[in-house]
């Protein structure tokens, strides 16, 4: 039995977080103030994309090209943001090499 | 008289014929002629690309929303003809004019402006533009619009010329000058250069330019291909330095200058395309900075004036996406572009280096996702 425990053992998979869809808006603080992400989705990772996200828009006005859309594409996940004076909503969705990405 | 002027007429054509020989070897230009459009209003550039790339010659066109970015673009590459708008934002067309006039002494200038203004009028040719043009209202308007751009882009890959006598060589300027028998003060300009030639009863006594004095200024002055000129009071005290006659002078030179031409010496036109030119072939592509990951090393652009402002939000951008990717395990970034109501940007990473690509307004977000990969594969190979 216990070589069996051995093959089935679940413990790394209860720490992986499943990608979700859904939005998140945030203010200009990167305070969250909507969001449509399962209560499952960390709000840890939430925040560090929105704050991600919100230091390109800010560094890219810096830069003289202001931005009002970001398209970031990750092998398993797409973000677009839509900056929203200083704040911006974010999509996550989530991405399968064998599911056609959206608009592609 | 008459006679006088008719046998040297003949004679002098002589001169030019062989001065003209080698304009093709210094104009090697490709067939396509380059034009850029200078508008502060995007309708309107998109507008003009469509008429102009309807010309016989079917030039390739380039846009640009201000004058800096212009200046940046003409400095990238040598373009054929500059279009610009008179009343725009920050840098307005006369300041432009003034830049292009000093930097780009060759480049064609047309302005195409709604302010009907005689005084704008005047101080546009008084920088030396070749063209005023109102924006024009009808069909008509526009057709003959059509017909002097396609005008001036053939005599620009003819003959270049000097302003104020359209389609003439400096050659035949001393000669009409020399014939006369008259007695003036060439000052001939050619971009942040220019010289003197003194001539006294139709002799050609003395010139200067810069450092050289007598004949080395007036080879000089003669191998500038265009440029502008101004008729000078005389100065009949000017001592002379030259002795020869002005046609012997002119054959001289021109030899000299068949010599230098046959030496090959590279045309500012005929340069090779550096590899991020050759990227800007691309349909849409406004700049390009190529940024190394190593902050120490050089950044090279191109169509941008200054880079590393890019480079810096390139460089900050794509390593914290990289940290992203690695924190939420979706691997590093494959893609990546921004959308903005300036213009658009992608940007791509590949070993130590990120490219950036500034793109047109007009494009939509699945366009730039399409030419980001096809500058992406040109650029790996």
């Amino acid at each position: 039995m216990g070589l069996l425990n051995f093959f089935s053992k679940t413990d790394d998979v209860s720490n992986l977080t499943r990608l979700s869809s859904g939005s998140i808006t945030v203010d200009s603080e990167g305070t969250i103030i909507t969001s449509t992400l399962p209560r499952s989705f960390p709000e840890m990772q939430v925040e560090e994309i929105s704050s991600r996200v919100l230091k390109i828009f800010k560094d890219a006005k810096e830069a003289q090209m202001p931005l009002t859309e970001l398209i970031l594409e990750f092998p398993a996940l797409k973000i677009t943001a839509r900056e929203l004076r200083g704040g911006a909503i974010i999509f996550l969705a989530p991405s399968s090499p064998k599911v056609p990405k959206s608009g592609s | 008289m008459r006679r006088f002027w008719q046998n040297d007429c003949c004679g002098l054509q002589l001169v030019h014929k062989r001065f003209s020989l080698d304009v093709p070897k210094l104009n090697d230009m490709s067939a396509r002629p380059k034009i850029l459009l200078l508008d502060d209003e995007q309708d309107l550039l998109d507008m003009y690309k469509e008429i102009l790339a309807q010309l016989p010659s079917h030039p390739e066109i380039h846009l640009a929303n201000s004058g800096a970015r212009a200046i940046a673009l003409l400095e990238a590459e040598p373009f054929t003809l500059l279009i610009s708008d008179l009343r725009m934002p920050k840098m307005d067309g006369l300041q432009v004019l003034s830049i292009v006039r000093r930097k780009f002494p060759d480049l064609r200038v047309v302005v195409m402006t709604s302010i009907t203004d005689e005084q704008y009028r005047s101080r546009a040719y008084a920088m030396g533009v070749d063209l005023f043009w109102v924006k024009p209202g009808n069909g008509e308007e526009m057709k003959m619009f059509q017909d002097c751009i396609a005008s001036l882009l053939g005599q620009d890959v003819q003959s270049g010329g000097f302003r104020g006598v359209q389609s003439k060589g400096l050659v035949d300027i001393i000669q009409l000058e020399c014939l006369s028998r008259g007695s003036s003060v060439l000052k001939i300009v050619n971009g942040t250069r220019d010289g003197r030639i003194w001539v006294c009863e139709g002799d050609i006594v003395d010139a200067q330019c810069g450092d050289l004095s007598a004949h080395a200024a007036f080879k000089e002055m003669l191998s500038w291909r265009t440029g502008a000129f101004e008729i000078l009071p005389a100065d009949l005290e000017r001592t002379r330095t030259i002795f020869e006659n002005y046609q012997g002078l002119l054959l001289d030179s021109a030899q000299s200058l068949d010599e230098a031409g046959d030496s090959g010496e590279p045309s500012p036109g005929g340069t090779p395309l550096t590899g991020l030119a050759a990227l800007s072939r691309v349909d849409g592509v406004e700049f390009i900075v190529e940024v190394p990951t190593n902050e120490l090393e050089t950044v090279e652009s191109w169509g941008v004036k200054n880079a590393e402002p890019y480079a810096k939000w390139t460089r900050e951008s794509w390593k914290s996406l990289c940290e992203l990717g690695e924190k939420l395990h979706v691997g590093d970034p494959v893609h990546f572009h921004g959308l903005g109501w300036q213009g658009h940007v992608g940007l791509d990473a590949k070993d130590s280096k990120q490219i950036f690509v500034g793109f047109a307004r007009s494009l939509n977000s699945d366009q730039i996702r399409e030419k980001m990969n096809l500058i992406c594969s040109k650029w790996v190979s």
